[in-house]
């Protein structure tokens, strides 16, 4: 395999930001995936009944807990975000350079406003979901 | 006409034929999941409390089964695929990949199944 040609390195290129964004989409997709174990392992202990939620739900409601939570739900944000603008890709759209540029400051700007929205929400004090 | 060596068929070089399905269900996956999530994330949020009775009670609630359910299995499939693409990307040697893969696609059919399963079962207990 190794001696088949290999396209361009990626250290050739001059870094521009919406690199970031596309490593950043594959890193938010990786950290999904725990999210969605995390996320069947609460519904599987809320399945079980009281006494195992019980024992679960301190470990969710932890300081590590809801950090992780908070990192996931801005993740999911992200990678929700990005991935319209994929899926606008998919169709044609805003595939000029300048508009993949602006398309991406709006993305940032989107994820970072609505994961403070949600994380504000989640820790405002009597926040009960997380 | 195949331009292919039989060798390299023989040794799975080559396309597989089924990259274009492959990207069209990450697509069409995607785009399901992106209403579910928003109203998972609404919904969670929304929710009163994180106690027992009112989690089990919200996932019991109305048509939230058939929404939490659907989510637990198309974001299990958005993810296998996902996955699987990082995998073929970054772990090239054939055992460490061919274990990787395998690895991957078994969890991801257990997350689909234990999450539909424990949906369904706090939505049947309720209802009983």
């Amino acid at each position: 395999m190794a001696e088949r040609p290999l396209s361009p390195h990626i250290t050739v290129y001059r870094w521009a930001y919406t690199m970031t964004l596309s490593i950043l989409h594959r890193v938010s997709g990786v950290a999904l995936a725990v999210t969605l174990l995390g996320f069947v392992l609460w519904l599987v202990s809320a399945s079980l009944g009281a006494e195992a939620y019980a024992a679960v739900l301190p470990r969710v409601m932890s300081v590590p807990g809801k950090l992780l939570a908070a990192l996931a739900v801005t993740a999911l944000i992200y990678h929700l975000c990005n991935g319209l603008r994929h899926l606008a890709w998919d169709m044609g759209w805003g595939f000029e350079r300048a508009d993949a540029r602006r398309s991406a400051v709006v993305v940032v700007a989107v994820t970072l406003i609505c994961a403070a929205v949600c994380v504000y929400l989640m820790f405002r004090p009597g926040a009960g979901a997380a | 006409m195949s331009l292919r060596a039989p060798l390299a068929r023989a040794l799975y070089h080559g396309s597989a034929h089924d990259g274009v399905s492959h990207w069209l269900i990450q697509r069409v996956t995607a785009s399901a999941l992106a209403v579910l999530s928003i109203w998972l994330l609404v919904a969670l949020l929304s929710l009163p409390g994180s106690d027992y009775a009112t989690v089990t009670a919200w996932i019991a609630a109305g048509w939230n089964p058939v929404w939490l359910a659907l989510t637990v299995l198309i974001a299990s499939w958005h993810s296998w695929l996902g996955i699987e693409v990082v995998i073929e990307d970054y772990v090239h040697r054939f055992l460490p990949k061919t274990i990787a893969l395998l690895a991957s696609s078994f969890v991801h059919l257990l997350l689909a199944a234990s999450g539909v399963y424990a949906v369904l079962r706090i939505a049947l207990r309720s209802a009983a």
